[in-house]
């Protein structure tokens, strides 16, 4: 049974200063910032969808840690619940239901969704307010919301759909990874509430060799197309799954199959910004000098009379 | 009948130097708050555009402020530029001039007033102004109700939001270029502005710039 469980580290229970901070990032959104002294040791949650049962004490360990508290809502039929992400619930079970098409087996297919912490976050760069989103060298996007101004362009530059804006303060919401128990040495609350360790943290070297055990034990089980969700479109993802399917991912409530920023938001935030503002210097400068060569365009003093002339002779006759 | 680029209200008065009506005094505080909204849509649009415009939000009471003030100046600016568009399309109508003005543009730009058409109530540049705005701000408008987000977020998808702030950017810097050019005309063509502030401009600057329009004014002040 080797490595099929990764036990969590003990936590310090003594406390101590945060091991992190503002002098370890790597992005900042709107910010051109330099690289920082050190580097972290890049840090994973891998999340093996296979040993979940929806008990979603991950999803109450969430609310728990951030205080928030999310309405009691309906049912909709289905124990995805609550249906979405919201800017109160940073994480959701997603159930479907999936007949395997091989064996007929009716299989539960349960992903946490929530921020992947992609390497390459779609939402900082599409995000306009200085230092609103930050990455740790340790790999984790964290935002910021004293800087949000809640513009929303982060859920037009995610790839995974997770940001969600509040209609109480107008600022952006999503996962943290838990950033400041991190840095405190703590596991995230749902790597720590999750009773069947589906939900394992640590560094991303030691994720993935334990998600390389998970997928050779599935493959022992049957499941052939077994394997890892790190998708190399974002830079790879500091949130990684276990999937028993891992050659469709979208059958696990639309994962999607190959994430990118979109090709519009690069576009966006790329030449669209620099063209745009060299257009309107270009406009403005063009201008300036031709009025300089030109000179003013002036009404001369016999243009004045051709128009007394015209208004005079239209009057008289 | 009047001719299509004759407005109401345009009228010559005789005079040393003559002097004539242009626009009326509606047609004027139309003009100024459309141009009051686009100057504030352009700095508080660009805080967001560019994060070295950033500091633009301080204009507006931070980024929070700007984020929310934005799409309501913007409604404004809508329905104020609606008012001049129902006012001035007539007189913007493509006209036979219209062409040869556009084919002489070095001429336009080197100020060889003599080597062109007489022209009517705009010319060919200033119609290509209108009608760029029109089609810039109806394209501002719709893209900008669609990444509205504290009202519209759930009428559209994260897709079409994606070609919505693509297209809202684009069409923002392309009417910042075309406002450029109609402040640096009115400032370039000396007595332009009274025009928009007095609401009058002189004779001479008539018989220079829009002699077709200044004839059409006196003989139908003949009438």
């Amino acid at each position: 049974m080797a490595n099929f469980e990764y036990v969590l580290p003990p936590t310090p229970t003594k406390p101590g200063p945060p091991t992190y901070g503002q002098e370890d990032l790597i992005k900042r959104s709107a910010s051109n910032i330099s690289a920082p002294a050190r580097q972290l040791t890049p840090v994973a949650k891998l999340i093996d969808v296979s040993k979940c049962i929806g008990c979603k004490a991950c999803e109450v360990a969430c609310l728990e840690w951030n205080d928030m508290r999310t309405p009691v809502g309906d049912n909709v039929g289905s124990y995805n619940f609550p249906p979405d992400l919201t800017p109160e619930m940073f994480t959701v079970m997603r159930f479907t239901e999936w007949v395997n098409p091989e064996s007929q087996n009716l299989e539960w297919l349960i992903r946490k969704d929530g921020c992947m912490h992609c390497a390459d976050p779609g939402c900082l760069k599409a995000c306009p307010a200085p230092g609103a989103i930050v990455q740790y060298s340790n790999g984790i996007v964290d935002f910021d919301h004293d800087k949000c101004i809640g513009c929303g362009y982060c859920v037009k530059g995610c790839p995974f759909n997770i940001p969600r804006i509040s209609q109480v303060d107008h600022k952006a919401y999503k996962c943290t990874l838990c950033s400041d128990r991190v840095a405190v040495g703590q596991g995230p609350a749902c790597a720590r509430a999750c009773p069947t360790h589906a939900i394992v943290f640590g560094s991303k070297d030691e994720m993935k060799k334990h998600a390389e055990g998970r997928i050779k034990d599935l493959k022992s089980r049957g499941f052939a197309n077994a394997g890892l969700y790190d998708p190399p479109g974002v830079g790879g993802t500091h949130v990684m799954y276990v999937l028993q399917h891992a050659d469709q991912p979208q059958i696990y409530a639309n994962l999607p199959k190959n994430p990118h920023i979109s090709q519009v938001v690069e576009l966006w935030k790329g030449v669209t910004k620099y063209a745009g503002l060299t257009a309107m210097a270009a406009f403005a400068a063009i201008g300036v000098i031709h009025h300089l060569v030109k000179g003013p365009n002036t009404v001369p003093p016999e243009d004045e009379r051709k128009a007394e002339e015209l208004v005079g002779k239209g009057n008289a006759s | 009948m009047t001719a299509y680029d004759v407005e109401r209200g345009d009228s010559v008065h005789p005079g040393h130097p003559v002097k004539v009506d242009r626009y009326t005094g509606g047609a004027r505080a139309n003009h100024w708050v459309t141009a009051i909204c686009l100057v504030l849509l352009a700095l508080s649009g660009l805080a967001l555009f560019h994060p070295s415009l950033f500091f633009l939000t301080g204009l507006f009471g931070g980024g929070q402020w700007t984020r929310t003030i934005h799409p309501w100046i913007g409604v404004v600016l809508f329905f104020s530029f609606a008012g001049l568009f129902f006012r001035f399309w007539r007189a913007n109508l493509w006209a036979a001039e219209d062409g040869t003005w556009m084919a002489r543009l070095a001429d336009v730009l080197g100020g060889h007033e003599e080597r062109l058409p007489e022209i009517g109530k705009y010319n060919a540049g200033q119609k290509v102004v209108f009608w760029s705005m029109s089609i810039l701000i109806l394209t501002l408008i719709v893209s900008g109700v669609l990444i509205w987000d504290q009202y519209f977020a759930a009428y559209s998808t994260v897709e079409t939001k994606r070609f919505a702030v693509l297209i809202h950017a684009m069409a923002a810097v392309a009417i910042i270029c075309v406002w450029i050019v109609h402040v640096y005309a009115a400032i370039w063509v000396r007595g332009t502005i009274g025009a928009m502030t007095r609401g009058q401009v002189s004779g001479g600057w008539a018989w220079r710039h829009h002699r077709k329009w200044l004839r059409e004014l006196v003989s139908g002040g003949r009438k």
